[in-house]
């Protein structure tokens, strides 16, 4: 006997006790496909007979079956499921997850029940049991169909043993078919348009007039084929012919099941568009509107294809929708996200389901009218509007080109304006970024970022940071190199360079620290740009952001300034042009300092430096008076106010030399004209994420397009270093040491490509060695004094590189899913793990 | 970092015994966060000068003391070795403590009589010299104040926060030390340690006798204890039974009730059974509302953590039955977010002030189309009415923290807009005193289905 089951399916199994069904059940299914009430009876009661524990059984199968089928897995009820009632609990799971219910009864003679039953010893039922099983199976048989099993097999005796089941794919199930495909969104009738599309696209009539594509590619239909336009019939006639030959697949739209219903007599309203249709119909033979007609009606609601790599509906479809078959699902991929509200023009109000969408699969739809193509979330909407006057669009697979065809008439005035009011995915979503992140990048497989950093960092976020969509990259921390054996130095370069060589990196480049702040530019050609690309339509062209996400300037007016200068000199040393791009992400140091940490360092710095100089100069004069008076005095001390003395004039030298050292990177700023930015890497543009290439490229390229031509725009001094030849190390640190003689900050270390690894380990793409003076400003005036120093020297990097590592695959990891146009939500989901990286944590249980 | 203590007159070395402190003799005292020294640099019969000097290592402020298990509570970039602050009165009370208790065996009577002192204190954080004058002038000391430049190099950065500033009055010792050790933190507004109730003591036994009295007693009280509300209203009332102490400024406690009583009752008359609070603070919302048998339900919602947390705080002192209608969310008005559907009514008090402008029109669509509840009441100040705070310079806005604050004109152009965009009406009215021609402080937003 040869039992048809879909692949994802609910089974479940009818028969009395004792009829065999786990028997049956193990023979023809997997072991882990079949739930059986016995099991999880002894599962939670200890006793696969103690129908005492039968509804927590019940429930917890219940569970087990609705994960197995979230999951796409079938999923086998092994019960007696002889009454109504546990039934309709099947049903009701079938419809939850859209998938087909079968019921397979098992119709064993009450003869042989009472013989098998007497075997089981310690499960006996009564006879009377048996025989009211018995009635009921045969009662249910009947009705099963009804109830709403959409595949209901009865099993005999004979045949219980020579059962072969076979697991049929669903209609919409094309996975093997991976094209090439010409998707093609709502006709309406347009058929001097449709046949130009199908032209340009290669398309040509065969002998039976029938259009065929030389190269075997497919058209896909995306539904309304009819209604409005101005040659309805003909679309039909030529898609028809199309589908029926093999050279196109079509899904129905609303407009063809209202069409269906008008050919089957039923009652419509013939506005929006029936009415031309069926002038046009209405003309043709009972024939041919019986064949539109079934046509139509045995239209498949989506099709999966390749793999599950794409999906076609006209409305869209949900991702638990897909691959699944049930009234509803229909619905949805027909007439879209509903739920009957409708707007104040009387047209139903559509949800965005495109805006939440999550998956890997390409969703390609119609439907919705819009000016263009519009991409969100891995879906495509390519309904142009062409009946509306705008065009006819075709979506090549896998090519992900479009080809399209303008409207010849305005065949129809659209109810509302098609530019369609902006979808809700640019907006973040809660949900997604509070709780326990995992986030997968190319450089580090999978970064956890713990719910207490993400609790923090989404506050920071909301209440801080720019416009997400602007944020594609956010730098990361970095380490600095280890701590120094010099008895005087907390940080020397020896051991920057030790970092990279004995990791097995011979070349590096020393870039000198400018000490400013922290500047991601982002810059378009024009506003344009910005809203095509970066899909910010508030007229700006760009921005310059923190580490921290935050606009750099409150100012407007100064950032326009700085970006439109920017603009200038990209666009007279040929950037745009060599680089072949409409937009540019900068990485880079803006000084001075005091422009973007003014607060900080009026507060802090300055305070703590003002407060220490003014104490200690008022504490040595009191104390050289003191001293001058125990010259002569000559008494017992406790302590000698000659130590004293020399106590705190090494304190009053370490404060002036922390007023010199934050002094430097200070000045006042009365135009932009005094603002520095120093670009040290070219992030991304169009097409191309520049991490893959060596650091003399990036300065190369930036000493040739973007310094030299306006004195805001300047080069940082570099040197390159052979971390194996003494004399070139010996020459790093003597480099290094003119600039932080100076009271530089220091310079910043990097391995001679953007990134390295030692084998697969990932290496630091830098670290820092700050200058003696400079780091008063980090760990206080006095760090170099007899107790600080050894003290500080015992710092751990293990966290701080360990988080650089992480933030660093992030920032590449962002720039790169921009660059490769994936859904807004990806890309905000990289500078969003930095965030929290960089976060205090915060306990989010409150 | 350093105070001196001049006594002036005759034989003026006895300024040793009172002080308890050899002045032939420098020196040093262990403190638990560092040094203090002791040391004399004049020592004449007309005069004699004490200062005392501390030595605290900024490395420990921040890492903590080294093989100690706690933590530093400063960075390490910090003004509190070189000024005058609650470490420099914890040494005082260590290294003078007999003194400031007013006792000296061998010159009691010295001890008890007013004499010549000038105390200087170096570095003390103090913003207005007026204040200084206002706070020490009613205790008898000739008062005078040295302020330089913040720094010399950036005389944009203005002038500095901290003052050098001399006391000179005829006043017992132990009064000076009293007075020192009350005001330097009270003017620092810093404390390096924990406050708690036993405070209060500390408080009373330095400053019960002359605070009393003082005209900004009050205002001391609560700098004193760094603002905190329980603490100033036990100590204040301590300090004087028989007056009430109420010291919010009475114009701000009543626009806050005022608003909460206002919101309430258009909740209560919109119909409203289920509120969310978004942008919720401390729960005062909640906390009300929960106690209308109409309001089933109420979620506070907030970006922050800690907010939530002393939101929470409130509600737990509620009774049982009230508190199981509260909820606590993080949650954002910039982010589409499920939990917001369902809602009946959603607050956003005092809230949008706190967002960028251009990041409005997201929560626009966070709560007016996707949260979509039948009322939403939106409360921002009126810009117009700022004229009346005469502590706020012009253009200033009410709290650092506020982005924008809006005129009624704007206001009511927004939340126009809103209505357009997303089918709403809106009805808008004032909260607070109205100014005839400025309108009222707060202004409300009442938006319908």
């Amino acid at each position: 006997m040869r039992i048809e089951i879909p692949q994802l399916a609910l089974i479940t199994l009818v028969g009395a006790s004792a009829s065999g069904k786990t028997t049956f059940a193990h023979k023809y299914f997997k072991d882990t496909e079949v739930l059986s009430s016995d099991f999880f009876r002894g599962m939670i009661g200890d006793d696969e007979n103690d129908q005492s524990v039968t509804n927590e059984a019940f429930e917890l199968l219940f569970k087990a079956a609705d994960m197995r089928l979230t999951l796409g897995r079938s999923a086998v009820i092994d019960a007696t499921n002889l009454q109504k009632n546990p039934r309709k609990n099947i049903l009701d799971l079938a419809k939850k997850q859209n998938v087909h219910a079968v019921a397979i009864v098992l119709d064993i003679p009450l003869k042989t029940l009472i013989e098998r039953n007497a075997q089981r010893g310690d499960r006996e039922c009564s006879e009377g049991v048996l025989r009211r099983h018995c009635e009921q199976l045969h009662s249910s048989i009947r009705i099963l169909k009804k109830e709403g099993f959409r595949y209901v097999y009865v099993v005999s005796e004979n045949d219980i043993d020579n059962v072969e089941i076979v697991r049929t794919k669903l209609w919409n199930d094309k996975r093997e078919e991976s094209g090439p495909f010409d998707i093609i969104g709502d006709v309406h009738g347009c058929f001097d348009e449709l046949a130009e599309l199908l032209d340009r696209l290669g398309y040509m009539k065969n002998d039976e007039g029938i259009y065929a594509h030389p190269e075997g590619r497919k058209a896909v239909f995306l539904g309304d084929l009819c209604d409005r336009g101005n040659r309805n019939t003909d679309v039909l006639k030529a898609v028809m012919s199309m589908v029926k030959s093999g050279n196109a697949i079509a899904v129905p739209g609303n407009h063809d099941v209202k069409l269906v219903k008008y050919l089957l007599g039923k009652n419509v309203r013939t506005e929006n568009g029936l009415d031309t249709t069926i002038a046009e119909i209405d003309n043709e033979t009972p024939e041919f509107r019986k064949e539109v007609c079934d046509f139509l009606d045995g239209l498949v609601s989506h099709y999966v294809f390749d793999e599950g790599r794409l999906v076609v509906s006209h409305a869209g479809i949900k991702p638990e929708y897909i691959g699944r078959a049930s009234a509803a699902v229909r619905d949805f991929c027909i007439f879209g996200d509903v739920d009957g509200r409708v707007e104040e023009d009387g047209m139903p109000v559509r949800k965005d389901w495109a805006a939440d969408y999550r998956g890997k699969a390409v969703i390609v739809y119609g439907h919705t009218p819009v000016g263009e193509v519009r991409n969100r979330n891995n879906t495509y909407c390519i309904d142009t509007g062409c009946v509306f006057g705008g065009i006819l669009t075709a979506l090549r697979y896998p090519e992900m080109t479009t080809v399209s065809v303008a409207a010849k008439e305005v065949y129809s005035e659209p109810a509302r304006p098609f530019a369609v009011s902006d979808t809700a995915d640019d907006i973040p979503v809660a949900e997604e970024l509070l709780g326990k992140l995992r986030i997968e990048t190319e450089l580090i497989p999978s970064i956890t970022v713990q719910e207490e950093n993400t609790a923090a960092a989404f506050e920071v976020m909301s209440r801080f940071s720019a416009d997400p969509r602007w944020l594609i990259y956010l730098p990361p921390t970095m380490s600095p190199c280890e701590t120094s054996e010099e008895p005087d130095y907390l940080e020397y370069p020896t051991e920057a360079f030790a970092y990279y060589r004995k990791n097995g990196i011979r070349n590096v480049v020393c870039e000198k620290k400018h000490m400013g702040s922290r500047a991601v530019v982002v810059l378009c050609r024009n506003a344009e740009t910005a809203k095509k690309r970066f899909r910010v339509d508030d007229g700006s062209r760009g921005m310059i952001y923190t580490r921290t996400g935050r606009r750099f300037f409150d100012d407007r007016n100064t950032e326009n300034a700085l970006l439109d200068r920017l603009d200038k000199v990209l666009d007279k040393s040929g950037f745009w042009n060599d680089f072949d791009t409409d937009w540019v992400c900068l990485d880079a140091e803006l000084m001075p300092w005091s422009e973007k940490a003014q607060v900080l360092i009026k507060e802090q710095y300055a305070a703590t430096g003002h407060a220490a100089v003014h104490s200690l100069d008022t504490v040595m004069k009191e104390l050289f008076k003191a001293y001058e008076r125990d010259k002569d005095a000559n008494t017992e001390h406790s302590v000698s106010t000659e130590t004293l003395v020399y106590k705190y004039g090494s304190k009053q030298r370490a404060a002036e030399g922390f007023y010199k050292a934050y002094g430097n990177y200070c000045w006042k700023v009365t135009s932009v004209d005094d603002i520095r930015i120093a670009p040290f890497h070219i992030l991304a543009c169009e097409g191309s994420v520049f991490t893959d290439k060596p650091h003399k490229w990036h300065m190369d390229n930036i000493e040739k397009y973007i310094t030299g031509i306006d004195n805001i725009f300047m080069m940082t001094e570099h040197i390159y270093v052979d971390t194996e030849d003494y004399e070139s190390v010996t020459a790093g640190i003597n480099w290094w040491k003119g600039l932080t003689g100076k009271g530089g900050e220091g310079m910043v270390v990097k391995p001679e490509f953007y990134t390295a690894f030692n084998g697969k380990k990932l290496l630091q793409p830098a670290v820092k060695c700050r200058g003696r003076e400079y780091l008063r400003i980090i760990y206080g005036a006095e760090y170099l004094s007899r107790e600080n120093l050894p003290r500080l020297k015992k710092r751990s990097l293990k966290r701080k590189r360990d988080l650089a590592l992480k933030e660093f695959a992030l920032g590449v990891e962002g720039l790169k899913r921009f660059v490769k146009n994936e859904p807004l939500y990806r890309i905000n989901q990289c500078a969003f793990g930095v965030l929290a990286m960089e976060s205090e944590p915060t306990d989010p249980r409150l | 970092m350093l105070i001196t203590i001049t006594y002036e007159g005759k034989n003026t070395q006895e300024l040793g015994y009172l002080l308890h402190k050899n002045p032939n003799s420098a020196q040093e005292f262990e403190l638990t966060f560092g040094k203090a020294y002791v040391f004399y640099p004049e020592v004449t019969n007309k005069r004699t000068t004490a200062a005392l000097v501390l030595d605290i290592n900024s490395v420990d402020l921040a890492k903590g003391k080294e093989n100690s298990p706690n933590t530093g509570l400063f960075t390490y970039v910090n003004d509190r070795p070189y000024t005058c602050n609650s470490f420099m009165s914890v040494a005082l009370n260590r290294v003078f403590g007999t003194a400031m208790k007013g006792r000296c065996d061998k010159k009691q009577e010295l001890a008890d009589t007013p004499i010549d002192l000038t105390a200087a204190v170096y570095m003390l954080r103090c913003e207005s010299d007026e204040d200084a004058r206002n706070i020490f002038e009613p205790l008898g000391y000739e008062v005078n104040i040295e302020r330089g430049m913040l720094d010399e190099r950036f005389h944009e950065w203005g002038k500095s926060p901290y003052i050098n500033i001399t006391l000179k009055g005829k006043v017992r010792l132990a009064e000076l030390l009293n007075h020192l050790y009350v005001l330097i933190p009270f003017f620092d507004g810093n404390k390096h340690y924990y406050i708690d109730d036993s405070e209060v003591e500390k408080l009373l036994s330095h400053g019960g006798e002359w605070l009393k009295n003082h005209p900004y007693r009050e205002t001391i009280v609560r700098g004193y204890f760094n603002n905190i509300h329980s603490i100033t209203k036990s100590a204040l009332t301590q300090l004087a039974d028989d007056e009430d102490s109420e010291n919010d400024s009475p114009k701000h406690k009543r626009l806050d009730t005022e608003r909460i009583d206002t919101v309430a009752q258009v909740v209560l008359d919109s119909g409203a059974k289920t509120v969310l609070d978004l942008g919720c603070g401390e729960g005062k919302y909640a906390a009300r509302l929960a106690a209308e048998p109409q309001i089933v339900r109420i979620t506070e919602a907030d970006v922050a953590v800690k907010i939530l947390g002393a939101a929470k705080a409130r509600v737990e002192k509620l009774p049982q039955f009230q508190r199981d209608k509260v909820d606590f969310i993080q949650a954002s008005a910039l982010c589409r977010d499920r939990r917001f559907e369902s809602y009946d009514c959603c607050l956003l008090i005092e809230v949008i002030e706190h967002i960028d402008e251009e990041r409005l029109p997201v929560l626009e669509r966070v709560l007016f189309e996707f949260a979509h509840p039948k009322t939403v009441i939106v409360t921002t100040p009126n810009a117009e009415y700022n004229s009346n705070y005469q502590f706020l310079p012009d253009g200033e806005l009410r709290h650092d923290d506020h982005r924008f604050e809006w005129n009624r004109e704007k206001f009511s152009k927004w939340a126009e807009s809103v209505c357009e965009k997303y089918g709403y009406k809106v009805k808008i009215t004032g909260i607070g005193n109205e100014d005839g021609n400025l309108g009222a402080p707060t202004q409300m937003g009442v938006f319908e289905l």
